[in-house]
């Protein structure tokens, strides 16, 4: 009574198959990632040490340390969150709480997501224009952070929309019903119940910026500058650029600078990550449940 | 109509549109003071949305048009003079399915109290009080601080009416109230809002005939966006007036 037909060894047979597949692609998509650490951590190990982090580089950048870098590529990405978090959570707040739904906002929202496609390359030019010449802030930290700022604000935007929408309706209706504002529904209520949604999306945007090259190139990353920046006036060396530089620029490198230099930078942005996630647990257990 | 009580709910040919599309159609309706009024009528007739016009929720929707007046407690709430924060202090709704928010029982009954800066002394009693006017004060009494998510669906719903409470609201809107529960939970919804007549004026839609029947002292039926017919509920189900209420009583719509 319970013998399987033809047909169903047939989709039985077809089922396996197809969950084959796509553990395959799982696979196959896990690979790189762990081929990239394990070549990074095999080649760039050795350089590792405490002077490689914490002194300068020398002997034209073929020996010595990477940290000019590492602190200015720290003032590039907090200076560009510092800008562009507060203006695109206050956007999207704008967008998912306020704004009417009309041919203008749908417009608004395609551009932006529009812009978020934008190539870095193109921010960079934007940035030489607008920052560097415009507001004549020179080639400088101020200049570079701003023009990651612009890259990145419309995905903080899109991102924390996305996560402000995940919110139920019902509970702001619970709270307009009871008289709540605008406001005192999104302090109270949205807020609270999309702050990790959003704090994901600009861990993910910690990681693009301290990684972008193109965007800081003319605006305020320096080839060699080994001290330490002063003020947000001042050029400085970053990691992303830096890698670049050793990588292809610099003769007689001992090969495992490079590799040591591209380890440290996704150290760095792991161990932001790692805060973030930190305080995102954190944030979650202030709840008393 | 030669009744003495005024109306706490007063519908002057109002009509409502949701973009081009008119969802009701010139309704006149007086909602009695301190009395449960019921409406009934097939799926998509406006019960909903008529509710939901008195506490101007329907607004967040940009495309909502209306024409025509509602007053509450004689005070008409599109009035752009009327604050809308003190039209829903007066006016509490209740939804289909509870919407609790993700927040302890306490702060969940005490929210309302807090936005309207209620002072932080009276809220044990407030808390109290709520609860025990919808019979869940035994039920939670322990467990106060914890999340209000845990609850039952009959608790939450409960808890959903209580919240509404501590604001001393005058009118109650409930948009199938009972919907979500189990037979058992729906009789104790049912059993609490009989309790709540005279304290409160409640509107109360419903898909359920025999819900109409036991708990509600006034009874209008809707079809297609116009009122066609508001009596007592024991005449409306015994002897109604119009052909198409004793169709629909009868069963003959979906
Ligand atoms: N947000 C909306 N946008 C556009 N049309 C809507 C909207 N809400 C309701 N309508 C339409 O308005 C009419 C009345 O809807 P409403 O929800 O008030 O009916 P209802 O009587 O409550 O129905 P039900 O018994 O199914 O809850 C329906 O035809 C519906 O399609
Ligand atoms: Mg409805």
């Amino acid at each position: 009574m319970f013998d399987a037909t033809p047909r169903n060894l047939k989709d039985a047979r077809r089922e396996g198959l197809v969950r084959i597949l796509f553990l395959l692609m799982t696979a196959l998509l896990v690979l790189p990632v762990l081929l990239i650490l394990g070549v990074l951590v095999a080649k760039g190990g050795s350089a590792l040490s405490w002077d490689f982090l914490f002194t300068e580089p020398t002997d034209g950048m073929t020996a010595g340390g990477l940290l000019p870098a590492l602190v200015g590529t720290i003032w590039l990405v907090v200076i560009a969150l510092i800008v562009s978090v507060p203006i695109g959570i206050a956007a999207a707040l704008y967008l998912s709480e306020y704004a009417p739904d009309n041919w203008l906002t749908r417009a608004i929202n395609l551009a932006i997501i529009n812009l978020a496609g934008v190539p870095s390359i193109v921010h960079a030019l934007f940035g030489v224009g607008a920052f560097v010449i415009f507001f004549g802030f020179g080639t400088s930290i101020l200049a570079a952070s701003f023009t990651l700022a612009v890259m990145t604000l419309p995905v903080v935007i899109v991102s924390t929309r996305e996560a402000l929408q995940a919110v139920p309706q019902s509970f702001r209706e619970a709270c307009w019903n009871m008289g709540a504002t605008r406001w005192q529904t999104i302090r109270k209520v949205v807020l609270p119940n999309s702050i990790s949604g959003i704090l994901t999306g600009v861990i993910l945007e910690v990681s693009r910026t301290a990684g972008e090259t193109a965007p800081i190139m003319f605006t305020g990353a320096a080839f060699f500058l080994p001290f330490l920046p002063e003020s947000v006036y001042d050029q400085t060396m970053a990691m992303s650029l830096h890698l670049f530089v050793v990588a292809t620029q610099v003769p007689n490198v001992p090969d495992n600078l490079p590799f040591g230099v591209a380890l440290v930078l996704i150290g760095m942005v792991l161990a932001m990550n790692a805060i973030s996630i930190a305080f995102r647990t954190w944030l979650r257990r202030k709840k008393k449940w | 109509m030669a009744d003495q009580s005024p109306a706490a709910v007063e519908f002057a040919d109002f009509s409502l549109w949701y973009g081009t599309f008119q969802a009701i159609y010139g309704v006149d309706l007086a909602v009695k003071e301190g009395k449960i009024t019921s409406m009934i009528g097939p799926s998509g007739c406006g019960k909903s949305t008529l509710l939901r016009s008195v506490n101007r929720i329907n607004e967040r929707l940009g495309y909502v048009r209306t024409e025509g007046h509602v007053r509450v407690l004689g005070h008409d709430v599109y009035a752009a003079e009327n604050s809308l924060v003190q039209v829903r202090k007066q006016v509490g709704m209740v939804f289909q399915r509870p919407n609790v928010l993700p927040l302890s029982i306490r702060d969940n009954i005490l929210f309302g109290h807090r936005l309207h800066d209620g002072g932080k002394d009276a809220e044990d009693a407030l808390l109290e009080s709520a609860l025990r006017q919808v019979l869940l004060w035994d039920d939670v009494k322990d467990r106060l601080n914890r999340r209000a998510q845990g609850l039952s669906l009959e608790q939450q719903q409960k808890l959903c009416i209580a919240r509404l409470l501590p604001v001393k609201p005058r009118i109650l809107l409930m948009d199938e109230p009972c919907s979500a529960l189990d037979p058992k939970g729906t009789e104790a919804v049912e059993e609490l809002i009989w309790e709540l007549r005279g304290a409160y004026t409640i509107l109360l839609v419903t898909h359920n005939m025999a819900q109409a029947r036991r708990a509600s002292e006034e009874c209008v039926f809707m079809l297609m966006g116009k009122l066609i017919e508001h009596t007592a509920t024991d005449q409306m189900f015994v002897s109604p007036r119009c052909p198409e209420t004793a169709d629909y009583i009868e069963g003959r719509y979906g």
